[in-house]
């Protein structure tokens, strides 16, 4: 089966700064493929370039975006609205300020099927009721008349979800979908979308910085660093053996509750993520690394054993020294 | 929303109270009546005669509160140089200011917010900026100059348009084009910045991600929002066209309610002044709530509340 999404070669640069340097992505239906990063590392950008929702002053430079059978990089904008929404949908980050504060719930949400499915407005109306149901909305006929100030940030979002599934998209990709969210909120928005994965046979793509949500939900899972995927691996596997001297870090950064002693310090990994402008070249870590070498500088290829992909001159089974 | 319309109408009466015992004090000192009436040539006998038939001799506060008891009381007293009274005066002056004024509005939206969501849209273009340029010329403009140069050039040099008075409605279309002039900069830079930063929020993005048409996303999600201060803008807005009438109605020679209260201010014509005067600041007072009653209206946060 050919995936849903199948990204190669992804580039976008934000005037001279080269904010994603050629990413590989492929997303099956039923898989939740979780893009993890810092701030800055360019997975929103790879998001949004995805949906060809790139704000303006950013170019996607180079690369093939292959959904529903073509290729989406080079499609006009006006063929691109008709995916939007439909095919493939997106959720944000900031379910305060993502919803239409002048308009109600029902408005909002009925404007998709209108839009692409021509419904009627009786008909729309009593669609959208029934996915804010699917969705986990209480009393869902009176949220349609609702505005987004009366609801809170987790309903806000769920609207956000049952807006994005209206029409039964194959890809949905979800913008840190939980960050703002308070901690036992987000455990019912991971669990409403796993369960919606399996349910609709979703390809998700989703962008967090947050390892405890990509172990909660995630199938596949790609580590960025400063716009390149540094490692890729199926999540059991990325968390039982991390490869990359990045993922490595960021994962004894986690303070685990019970482990992490009072007046300890939690572990860092030190340095900042270099600007990485157009014609950058070698291993974009390698200031912040313990274990490079001059190789680091010259172009790293990947390494690839079975479905786990690393992007360092390090073999599979090397071991840091105690 | 009870209260909030209830400290409205204070502030507003406050305002008016002010306004109208500042316009009595500065109308008393700046001329005597009693020589207007009599003549340079009348005796001191004579102008004092006609000081104590008018009451003017009396106390300053006295003749404010004789004034305003009766103002209360719907009596806006009578004119001493029309010998008419002053209600009457008010009410074949005041619809000719009125049109004038609506026309001068509408005229200024409908340049205004075309022009303002289009250099949004166009942000940082050579449109943008023109645009943006001719907004601040338009600004720094005095209108009476303005007023001239159309008479000149649309009513004397290619005889277009009437140069004075409102016969036709003809008569209309420069003196609400002047008043519009003032306006339209205010809203237009409004409605600008307003759809710039509509256009960049979250839930414009939202839309964009749902597929939905350009008109839709600028029109619908970005526009109403970015129209929320546009509505409460206008409203005052035209308090200031209103206002601005008294230099365009004389330019114009058009008799209406500024050219009233330009005539009645030269010749110290106290009661027509202050009426004038308060009528204004009524107007002003009651658009300035009603812009921020529209402006609840529109915000659903608001209204709610």
């Amino acid at each position: 089966m050919s995936p849903v999404l199948e990204v190669r070669d992804l580039r976008v640069r934000f005037g001279a700064m080269a904010a994603v340097r050629g990413i590989d992505l492929a997303i099956e239906r039923g898989q939740t493929h979780c893009l993890v990063g810092e701030s800055g590392c360019g997975k929103s950008v790879s998001a949004l370039a995805v949906m060809r929702l790139l704000p303006r002053g950013a170019k996607l430079e180079a690369g093939a975006i292959r959904f529903a059978d073509e290729d989406i990089a080079r499609l006009p904008e006006r063929a691109m609205r008709r995916l939007r929404g439909d095919r493939m949908a997106m959720i944000f980050q900031e379910p305060m300020t993502s919803l239409n504060p002048a308009y109600t719930i029902g408005s909002q949400m009925t404007e998709v099927l209108r839009t692409h499915r021509g419904m009627g407005r009786a008909a729309a109306v009593e669609r959208a009721e029934a996915m804010l149901a699917r969705v986990g909305v209480s009393a869902p006929g009176m949220r349609l008349g609702q505005y987004p100030h009366q609801l809170s940030g987790g309903l806000r979002q769920r609207v956000m979800i049952a807006t994005a599934l209206l029409c039964e998209p194959d890809l949905l990709v979800a913008d840190e979908p939980t960050t703002a969210l308070d901690v036992t909120v987000q455990v019912g928005i991971l669990k409403l979308l796993a369960d919606l994965k399996r349910d609709l046979g979703l390809a998700m793509l989703l962008i967090t910085h947050d390892l405890g949500v990509v172990a909660r939900i995630a199938d596949v899972v790609s580590v960025m660093y400063a716009g390149e995927i540094v490692e890729h691996a199926p999540a059991g596997q990325l968390f039982a053996e991390p490869l990359h001297p990045y993922t490595r870090g960021l994962l004894r950064a986690i303070p685990v509750p019970g482990k992490v002693k009072r007046g300890e310090k939690l572990a860092t990994i030190p340095g900042i993520v270099p600007r990485t402008e157009a014609g950058f070249r070698g291993c974009a870590f390698r200031d912040r690394c313990g274990f490079a070498t001059y190789e680091c500088a010259e172009p790293i290829a990947a390494r690839v054993e079975g479905a786990h992909r690393w992007r360092c001159r390090l073999e599979a089974g090397w071991r840091e020294a105690a | 929303m009870l209260r909030f319309l209830l400290r409205s109408l204070l502030l507003g009466a406050l305002v008016c109270s002010t306004v109208l015992v500042a316009s009595f004090l500065l109308s008393r000192a700046s001329g005597n009546l009693a020589i207007n009436i009599a003549g340079p040539e009348a005796s001191a006998e004579a102008i004092a005669k006609i000081q104590h038939e008018l009451g003017l001799d009396r106390p300053l506060p006295v003749q404010f509160y004789d004034w305003a008891a009766r103002a209360a009381h719907g009596d806006l007293g009578r004119s001493f140089l029309f010998h008419e009274k002053v209600s009457s005066l008010i009410a074949t002056h005041f619809p000719v200011t009125f049109r004038l004024g609506v026309f001068a509005i509408v005229l200024a939206l409908v340049v205004a917010l075309p022009l303002g969501i289009a250099a949004a849209l166009l942000e940082g273009t050579m449109f943008d900026i023109a645009i943006g340029a001719v907004a601040l010329l338009g600004q720094a403009m005095p209108s009476f100059w303005l007023g001239l140069l159309l008479i000149i050039w649309f009513g004397i040099d290619l005889h277009w348009l009437p140069i004075a008075g409102v016969e036709t409605w003809t008569g209309y279309i420069l003196p609400s084009f002047v008043l519009a002039f003032v306006a339209i900069p205010v809203i237009l830079r409004l409605t600008r910045s307003g759809m710039v930063d509509a256009m960049r929020a979250d839930y414009v993005r939202t839309a964009r991600a749902k597929g939905l048409s350009r008109a839709s996303i600028v029109l619908k999600h970005a526009l109403r929002n970015a129209a929320m201060p546009v509505v409460a803008v206008s409203a005052v807005q035209l308090g200031f066209i209103l206002g601005g009438s008294v230099v365009v109605e004389v330019v114009f020679n058009i008799h209406g309610l500024g050219y009233l209260a330009w005539e009645s201010i030269g010749k110290g014509d106290f009661p027509v002044v202050q009426a004038v005067v308060l009528l204004f600041s009524l107007i002003f007072v009651g658009l300035t709530v009603a812009s921020d009653l529209v402006s609840a209206l529109l915000d659903p946060r608001v209204r709610g509340a």
